[in-house]
């Protein structure tokens, strides 16, 4: 597969990380910072799931994000909205298109029956891990638990339908696409690299991700994912009353 | 895929009528048969499920759509829990489609959606946090109110990804039935949303019918 062209991100790197495939993380991205994924080697999936750092109950909301910008996946233009009305995250820069948030994530059973498993015990470090136990860990240290689990993000995964609904997984990103996400609120975002719920038996390779931080500064009032929609302008507006602007 | 049922609603234990607009909170035990009725057409229920022994087991849209791999809702879809579990599945329906995707009404979303303005209309949201706020049995709160079932709403994706509400496909007598796989606890909102097809510009009341496990032997 051809490489995405890469474009440096607008900003000083304020830190920069590899995520192997299969493990997760988690932390505060701050109001006004970016963050950068990165599909080192194509095929990566990404789930993630955020919160208001601040109130943790207003959350990343799939069905008001989907039904506010008439669409059914996300891509640059595209904003997160919480349940409050408010923006979390805006897709600032994507080289990949198209990013499902409709399939929920991997847990362990749908793991052990497309990949068998694998314990530490066994395996060290090469244990499986599924997307599910992943983001409850990450949840977990932050006073969240599975109360707080809903629709997440699969970044870099695409995920089409049929006439009748039916859906499958499309071939997987080239190697280096990547997505921009700004964030525009303290956001707490907890996010895990294994694989896509939808993705095929065989073999288990789940692949790295690389995070790229940078400082971006909140939407502009020319901003493209502020003025993306009617609806991106009212939900920048909701924001903007929150953080007394 | 259409299937009549074989129940009457003679011999139903429970037989309610939820108006327009309001909550409606009830419990369905393993092997009942619960049945929702658009008495007057192209009404969006709001509908969530629990485990009502443990609510942080609860109705899953991502879960439901994950195992069955498909967006819509109909006969033999299985709604499956936040463990993965099945808590009741789709034994009859005469309306055909049914929504996971679109979510409840908020009156946040409806400032976003529509104008800053229709904060103050009515929306399944507040009937949710009514229904919690007043409900002392399950010791629930906001994290609780997850993305629900749009029973007779009509939110066609296409292949290229996107979504719309658009006109209802129910009418006068829709129903839908699904039977219990677990004790569960459902809470709808009976959606008063007037800003979109989604009720036809006018909410009207809905019937809400459960069967015991016995009747529906006797029955079928």
């Amino acid at each position: 597969m051809e490489a995405a062209a890469i474009e440096a991100p607008a900003g000083p790197v304020l830190w920069e990380e590899t995520l192997p495939g299969g493990a997760h993380w988690s932390g505060v991205m701050r109001r006004g910072t970016a963050l950068r994924f990165t599909d080192v080697e194509g095929g990566a999936n990404v789930s993630a799931l955020f919160w208001n750092f601040e109130e943790k109950s207003e959350r990343y909301n799939m069905p008001d994000t989907l039904k506010a910008q008439h669409t059914a996946f996300l891509t640059r233009g595209h904003c997160g909205f919480s349940d409050m009305g408010r923006v979390l995250f805006s897709i600032v820069a994507d080289t990949a298109g198209w990013h499902d948030t409709v399939c929920g994530v991997i847990d362990d059973a749908a793991m052990t029956e497309r990949f068998g498993s694998k314990r530490f015990q066994e395996h060290r470090n090469a244990m499986h891990r599924s997307g599910r136990e992943g983001l409850l860990k990450e949840m977990g240290r932050w006073g969240l638990g599975k109360r707080d689990l809903h629709a997440n993000v699969n970044f870099f995964s695409k995920v089409t339908t049929d006439a009748e609904g039916n859906l499958s997984l499309q071939a997987p990103c080239a190697p280096g696409s990547y997505v921009d996400v700004r964030f525009d609120m303290d956001v707490l975002m907890a996010i895990s690299a294994a694989p896509h719920p939808f993705a095929a038996q065989g073999g288990f390779h789940p692949k790295p991700v690389r995070l790229t931080a940078w400082r971006a500064g909140i939407a502009a009032a020319d901003d493209y994912c502020r003025n993306f929609r009617g609806e991106n302008q009212r939900a920048f507006a909701n924001t903007s009353r929150y953080f007394a602007d | 895929m259409l299937k009549p049922s074989q129940l009457d609603p003679r011999n139903a234990v429970v037989d309610e009528i939820c108006a327009a607009g309001e909550p409606w909170m009830g419990e369905i035990r393993k092997g009942q048969v619960f049945r929702i009725l658009d008495l007057e057409g192209n009404q969006a229920v709001d509908t969530l499920f629990y485990n009502a022994h443990d609510p942080e087991e609860r109705y899953s849209a991502v879960d439901t759509i994950q195992k069955q791999r498909n967006l819509y809702l109909g006969v033999g879809t299985q709604l499956v829990s936040t463990a993965g579990r099945t808590m009741l599945t789709i034994v009859a329906d005469n309306c055909g489609r049914h929504d996971t995707l679109g979510g409840a009404c908020a009156q946040e979303s409806n400032t976003v959606r529509y104008a800053m303005d229709k904060r103050f209309m009515h929306a399944c949201r507040d009937n949710f946090m009514s229904a919690i706020q007043h409900d002392h049995d399950h010791g629930m709160n906001k994290r609780d109110i997850t993305h629900n079932i749009n029973f007779f709403m009509n939110v066609p994706v296409t292949p290229q990804g996107g979504l719309t509400f658009e006109d209802g496909i129910s009418a006068p007598g829709k129903y839908v039935e699904m039977r219990a796989d677990m004790d569960v606890l459902c809470l709808i909102s009976n959606c008063p949303q007037l800003n979109n097809p989604c009720n036809a510009y006018n909410p009207t009341p809905i019937r809400l019918l459960i069967w015991d496990e016995q009747t529906q032997r006797r029955e079928g």
